[in-house]
């Protein structure tokens, strides 16, 4: 389908997929098997300008939008799920920068993000605190001018691999979540550490740590926003970076379900091709149809985004929400219609459906989705009933 | 730094067809890309940018299509292009080829150094090159398939030669080629796609480079192709070995004498 992208979003599909071809498809089984962090292909996005998308000009970037950085997550994951995420998490890590960060931050901070010299990580989930985020321990207590951190973030990614930190921590625990703030922390900073590289099931090139820290002071120049302005900081950027995820999904999606029609034409059984059992026909029917309203939605939700609405979380979450889970249907489907073969690590078709688990449960879990939508729309609907 | 890069625009290499008549390749209509050697002279150019700082620029002698081939080499993140174009450098062999670029050299003026790729794929001679620089009296270093150091004033390559290698110095500006050995070329990126978009080389003429007129295009061609065919495989060749080297030198020009190539 024609989704009349601009000239800039078409170069930015294209780039994004030149690559994703030719330098990541080639080496995505050998980066899963061997759990690496995919620095040469972080070099080549860096030096197509892709990190420069989510940045704006005066920062060294393009300016582009949502829309735009959907369109390459939804190239780069059709080839592997793990590169994406490593990509996006540096954009949700400059998010509450160039949300709330002021001038000094931004011109400190935004153009080595935007030319991919360093990455960025986002640094809110612990042990204790995960659906439920109002439940940080982690404490940046001001002492003269600095703030003093203590204690240890799980399951970051990009920890350990990138520069740029932005961490919500408690400023004030008296005060619960407004007592929450962000923070900047650069890699190097003593006091700072990084834990074991997560084991996991999908997304296995991307680098999955805790970060520990133990007296750890952070200029307060490092402060962004507001005091207390925490929690709200990392709830717009989730906002923001959501439909990025959807896109992840999609791509995902889109990626298992070539890989299925491709193998159904070919593979005989009963004397003909798989593709002419109507069983078959039906599932990949469902697929596509699945994948074509994730597309539509997630770009309608990105190209309003791109307005600046004073709300959208409901939107945001819708995208993120749908994407992942029809992603997860369609790579098991994918696999399902492979038989033995798509079970086999000879095949992408597993890798897809082992990355595809992960859009369900990070940036906020597809229940925790349904809780913002429903929320939201019962909001809007008591506002409108005044 | 300043950094020219020769490219050659050439037919798509799945689509050559020689017209049985002349023996020429048939150029009209046919798919084009940049030469692939070409490539690698420009990503090797890009990465002294990025060293030294200074300017990329490719040169391009050819008919007007070549500006597709020059916005291509844009999007990777050259800065400038030139090409010259006129309907008198039509028909040009290495030699007519090889002046008409050395006399856009002297119009471009100031320069650091100079790549090209080791041959063009279609022509294939790798004889532009070393003519090049014979032109314009500069050093050449051929075959490079490694850059160990380059700042203004000096360069040290790496060259491929049947047996190894070799390691050579020179100063600078100098005509440098390029093997596919060398690097692995950049994609095109988002800005250089957004320049691209847009792009237009200056043109210059005949008239622009003031060159003597019997030295261009098929005037200026002393060679003529009489016939294109597919050689034989070449034969592995003779090693004289044993004995000092008189009767080395001895027996090596009895087998010339035996194969009539001098009596
Ligand atoms: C690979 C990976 C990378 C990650 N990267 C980052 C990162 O870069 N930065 C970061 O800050 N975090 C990151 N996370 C953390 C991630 O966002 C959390 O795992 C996620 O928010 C869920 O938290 P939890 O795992 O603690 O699950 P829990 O909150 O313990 O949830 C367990 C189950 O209970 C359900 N549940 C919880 N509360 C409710 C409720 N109110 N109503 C209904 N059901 C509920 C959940 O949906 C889930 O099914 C990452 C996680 C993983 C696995
Ligand atoms: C006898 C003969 C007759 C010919 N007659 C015709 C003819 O009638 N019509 C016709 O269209 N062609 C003709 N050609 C082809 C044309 O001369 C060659 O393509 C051209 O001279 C370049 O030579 P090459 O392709 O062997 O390049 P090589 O010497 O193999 O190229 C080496 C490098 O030189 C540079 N280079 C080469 N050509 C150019 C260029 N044009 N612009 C910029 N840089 C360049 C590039 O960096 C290239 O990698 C003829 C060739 C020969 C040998």
């Amino acid at each position: 389908m024609d989704y009349l992208l601009s000239e800039q979003q078409i170069f930015i599909r294209d780039t994004a997929r030149e690559i994703a071809q030719k330098k990541i498809l080639p080496v995505r089984a050998e980066l899963d098997e061997q759990e690496e962090f995919p620095w040469d292909i972080i070099k080549e996005l860096a030096a197509a300008d892709l990190f420069a998308i989510f940045v704006p000009e005066a920062y060294g970037g393009l300016d582009a939008g949502i829309l735009d950085v959907c369109l390459a997550m939804e190239e780069i994951s059709k080839a592997c799920g793990g590169v994406a995420v490593s990509y996006a998490s540096s954009a949700l890590g400059a998010f509450p920068i160039l949300l709330y960060g002021s001038e000094e931050q931004k011109q400190k901070y935004l153009p080595d993000i935007a030319s991919g010299k360093k990455l960025a990580a986002f640094g809110l989930t612990e042990a204790g605190a995960g659906s439920d985020a109002s439940g940080i321990q982690t404490t940046a207590l001001p002492d003269g001018d600095h703030y003093v951190l203590n204690g240890t973030k799980q399951w970051i990614t990009n920890g350990g691999e990138a520069e740029i930190y932005t961490v919500i921590a408690m400023t004030n625990k008296a005060r619960g979540i407004r007592g929450a703030s962000a923070l900047i922390v650069e890699k190097g900073t003593p006091g700072f550490s990084f834990g074991k590289k997560e084991k996991k099931l999908g997304i296995r090139s991307s680098s999955t740590r805790e970060l520990i820290f133990e007296d750890c002071r952070i200029p307060k120049e490092n402060l962004i926003g507001k005091e207390g302005q925490g929690f709200l900081a990392a709830m717009k950027t989730l906002d923001k970076s959501r439909p990025g995820i959807g896109a992840q999904a999609l791509g995902i999606a889109q990626g298992a379900y070539e890989e299925a029609l491709r193998y159904s034409r070919e593979r005989v059984q009963f004397g003909k091709p798989i593709s002419s059992f109507q069983a078959i026909q039906h599932m990949l029917a469902d697929m596509a149809t699945k994948i074509e309203a994730a597309r539509a939605l997630i770009y309608s939700v990105a190209r309003y985004m791109d307005t600046n609405p004073k709300d959208m979380s409901v939107e945001s979450a819708m995208a993120k929400l749908y994407a992942s889970d029809i992603a997860m249907e369609v790579t098991v489907d994918a696999v399902q219609i492979m038989g033995g073969y798509g079970y086999m690590r000879e095949y992408p078709t597993e890798k897809y459906m082992r990355d595809a688990k992960i859009t369900q449960i990070y940036e906020g879990t597809n229940q925790i989705q349904r809780n913002v939508i429903a929320l939201g729309l019962i909001k809007r609907s008591a506002g409108k009933g005044k | 730094m300043k950094i020219v890069v020769c490219v050659k625009q050439v037919p798509d290499t799945i689509n050559v067809r020689i017209n049985e008549k002349t023996g020429t390749m048939e150029r009209e209509g046919v798919p084009t890309m940049v030469n692939p050697y070409d490539l690698y002279a420009v990503e090797e150019a890009l990465r002294v940018k990025e060293q030294h700082g200074g300017e990329v620029m490719v040169l391009s002698m050819g008919p007007p299509q070549v500006q597709d081939a020059l916005r291509e080499v844009i999007s990777m993140g050259v800065d400038d292009a030139r090409l010259l174009c006129d309907r008198e450098f039509a028909g040009a062999d290495t030699l007519a080829t090889s002046y008409t670029l050395a006399r856009g050299f002297a119009r471009i003026g100031e320069y650091d150094l100079i790549y090209c790729g080791k041959p063009a794929i279609d022509g294939d001679t790798a004889q532009v090159g070393p003519e090049l620089a014979e032109h314009l009296n500069l050093p050449f270093i051929g075959f490079v398939r490694k850059i160990r150091e380059v700042r203004p004033g000096f360069i040290c390559a790496e060259r491929m030669t049947d047996d190894g290698g070799e390691v050579v110095e020179s100063s600078l500006p100098a005509v440098v080629s390029v093997v596919k050995e060398i690097n692995e070329p950049r994609l095109p990126s988002l800005r250089g796609k957004m320049k691209a978009k847009s792009f237009e080389a200056v043109t210059w003429s005949a008239a622009d480079l003031e060159v003597d007129r019997e030295r261009i295009g098929l005037k200026g061609s002393p060679t003529w192709v009489v016939r294109s065919f597919t050689p034989e495989p070449r034969g592995g060749g003779e090693i004289l070995a044993g004995g000092d080297s008189a009767e080395i030198a001895s027996k090596l020009a009895e087998k010339i004498r035996e194969l009539g190539v001098c009596s």
